[in-house]
């Protein structure tokens, strides 16, 4: 699939700005102002921005824990996520979801989740109201290797071929579930050898690579939206941060990290593919590299001295107001 | 006495029965941790720590990591247990009951009926509740009350690290499934506890402190606030009873409704949401069987009825505070 120049400065900007937002909050994280849980998703924004590059606004999209780059690919406005995380009332959810529930669902956005394996279901559902609905939209799970296992994502993938729905499995196997290896709790040698049993194409993918991603999620997607029904995309790739902010990461083999940074980058691969075919010049990447910096900058300063949340919201919004 | 933590109380508990009881095995995600990687094996023992260094003693086959599936491995606890083992089965966050709540409520917790009296099924859930930790509405219930109304499964809740050793103890050699609640915010509380073993025996209340006017039944970590408010009451003449049940299934009604008929006032403190609540099902005991004692109308502190906000100014609205179960006893002495 040709990119257009435009379409290659978009993919890029996105990456680059989940790249940011989430190298920040991990400084931002260890000062202690940011309160909960934060998991990031950096090292694997090829995946999220090369499968959100086809979807629009009726297309919709479940996420998980990891959930900043997911947001970000699919639209969601970057100082409202950055509020969101910092608990202010301005944030995406009003400051009541925090990090692990942003959602926006005027973006499509069904939101980041708490529980493993929530999301798929979400998506069939997402699935069978596009259909019905006749909207020409498909649903997108991402799910980590740890959900890969869990039963709902099995029954969502039996019940999304079953009813032919227009839904596409995107598992991100980062090679960990918390600390424990996808190697060992994944029984078979792909999670994507798994969708010949429900019918449906399963492509293995160096989801370091967002041309791969792209090129692979742009068949999927447009099987879907065409009523060729679901399908599985299993990205290969790695998180260069802890399951959660403070994770020790002792599991991880010595220099893991600081390899993948420095073999397996997306956005170094990216830049290098681009620029030495001649498509973009690094000093549109440089560019880029400056706004995105500029930007995150600006969000955490305005949600640092957002409002937070007052007494009158704890009890708005648990049922319909009328 | 060695002062020792509410989480070293619990992993003491566990590592004490594993090694009397070649049957008892862990099993959860991550209760070792980097399990198939290329780093430490041990590498978490759980999220919070409470099992580091069972898999270094007892080795992989008696602490099981699991892959991410709690209605596989919590079923397949409760299938274990049937069949001659006692699993100690980690749930982590309460929250994620929604995704195998079949295996507990349907299946382990209704065997021995259903069966005729025949079946034994000693397994323990180890799960964290409570809210505090900024961990938003899917990582911050207090769900105690949902496996409370279930009959066949016990439901355990240690205020403190004496209780909790003595209370794991006990749940491990019951032959009954048992919820075993750990609240997040405790695990680094200390307390003195013996080496040794011992049990705390499920539906015995914990009688903190003896008073005159008011009695006040308060759950897990609430009798802390529960403690501290009577303290300050006291202050100003007020003397209340703490009652902590330690177990709310089973409830030892029988020590809440004496201390209510010698103080005729009743509070109850409990961290979840009042509807269906421990809060609401100990209120409705006392004013059944203890109606004609009672001075005043029953006073409960809890949660609102919302889910658990994210944002710190909005969590801190939503846990009970000390002044507020003093508030509850000032009216009941109005």
């Amino acid at each position: 699939m040709q990119l257009s120049r435009d379409e290659l400065l978009k993919a890029y900007t996105t990456m680059r700005t989940i790249r940011e937002f989430e190298e920040r909050l991990h400084v931002e994280f260890a000062t202690g102002e940011i309160p909960g849980f934060v998991h990031l998703y950096a090292g694997e924004e090829a995946s999220g921005v090369g499968v959100c590059m086809h979807l629009d606004d009726r297309d919709r999209i479940a996420s998980t824990h990891r959930g900043h780059g997911h947001c970000i690919a699919k639209g969601c406005d970057v100082d409202g996520m950055m509020a969101e995380i910092y608990g202010r009332k301005d944030g995406l959810c009003a400051g009541k979801g925090g990090s692990m529930h942003i959602a926006d669902l005027d973006k499509g956005m069904m939101g980041a989740n708490g529980i493993v394996g929530g999301g798929p279901p979400l998506i069939c559902g997402a699935g069978l109201a596009a259909k019905q609905l006749g909207t020409g939209g498909v649903a997108i799970a991402f799910v980590g290797d740890g959900g890969s296992n869990q039963g709902t994502t099995f029954e969502s993938l039996n019940l999304a071929s079953v009813w032919n729905l227009p839904c596409i499995f995107v598992i991100e196997n980062n090679g960990y579930a918390e600390s424990t290896s996808s190697k060992w709790s994944i029984a078979c040698d792909d999670a994507a050898d798994r969708a010949s049993g429900f019918n449906m194409p399963g492509v293995v993918i160096d989801g370091h690579d967002f041309f791969a991603v792209y090129e692979a999620a742009g068949e999927a997607i447009k099987r879907a939206r065409e009523g060729g029904g679901p399908s599985l995309l299993e990205c290969k790739l790695n998180r260069y941060y802890g399951h959660f902010e403070g994770d020790a990461q002792t599991y991880r083999g010595p220099d893991e990290v600081k390899k993948l940074r420095e073999s397996r980058d997306c956005l170094a691969m990216f830049r290098e593919r681009v620029t030495e075919a001649g498509l973009l010049d690094a000093s549109d990447l440089d560019a880029i590299d400056s706004e995105a910096e500029a930007q995150i900058d600006g969000a955490v300063a305005k949600a640092k001295v957002a409002p937070p949340p007052t007494a009158a919201d704890l009890l708005t919004d648990v049922y319909v107001s009328y | 006495m060695p002062m020792k933590s509410y989480r070293a109380a619990i992993n003491e508990a566990m590592a004490g029965e594993m090694r009397r009881d070649s049957s008892v095995i862990v099993m959860g995600e991550d209760v070792s941790g980097g399990t198939g990687a290329p780093g430490e094996d041990d590498a978490w023992g759980g999220p919070l720590g409470v099992t580091k260094g069972l898999h270094t003693e007892f080795g992989p086959t008696r602490v099981l990591d699991t892959p991410i599936a709690e209605g596989g491995f919590i079923g397949a606890a409760a299938g274990a247990a049937v069949t001659g083992m006692r699993p100690i089965v980690d749930l982590m966050f309460v929250d994620f009951l929604g995704v195998c709540f079949d295996a507990i409520y349907n299946q382990a917790g209704k065997f021995r009926y259903m069966f005729g009296g025949k079946a034994e099924t000693p397994l323990v859930v180890r799960t964290m509740y409570g809210a505090g930790l900024r961990a938003a509405s899917q990582h911050s219930q207090v769900l105690y009350s949902l496996f409370t109304h279930v009959p066949g499964v016990k439901v355990v809740v240690p205020s403190n690290p004496y209780d909790a050793k003595g209370l794991m103890i006990q749940s491990i050699r019951d032959n009954d499934p048992v919820v075993f609640f750990e609240h997040k915010a405790m695990y680094d509380e200390e307390a003195d506890v013996p080496d040794e073993a011992y049990t705390v025996p499920f539906g015995e209340a914990n009688v903190v402190r003896e008073g005159e006017d008011v009695t006040i039944v308060a759950i897990g970590k609430m009798v802390h606030l529960a403690n501290e408010a009577a303290d300050n009451l006291a202050n100003d003449g007020i003397s209340c009873t703490v009652i902590d049940p330690r177990t709310v299934s089973p409830l030892d009604e029988e020590t809440i409704l004496e201390e209510v008929e010698a103080t005729g006032r009743l509070v109850v403190v409990d961290e979840s949401h009042p509807r269906c609540s421990m809060a609401a099902d100990i209120s409705s005991i006392v004013a059944q069987k203890a109606f004609k004692s009672l001075k005043a109308a029953i006073e409960k502190v809890t949660a609102p009825h919302c889910p658990v906000p994210f944002a710190p100014e909005l969590e801190d609205l939503y846990i009970p505070k000390v002044e507020d179960v003093e508030a509850a006893v000032r009216r009941t002495m109005a």
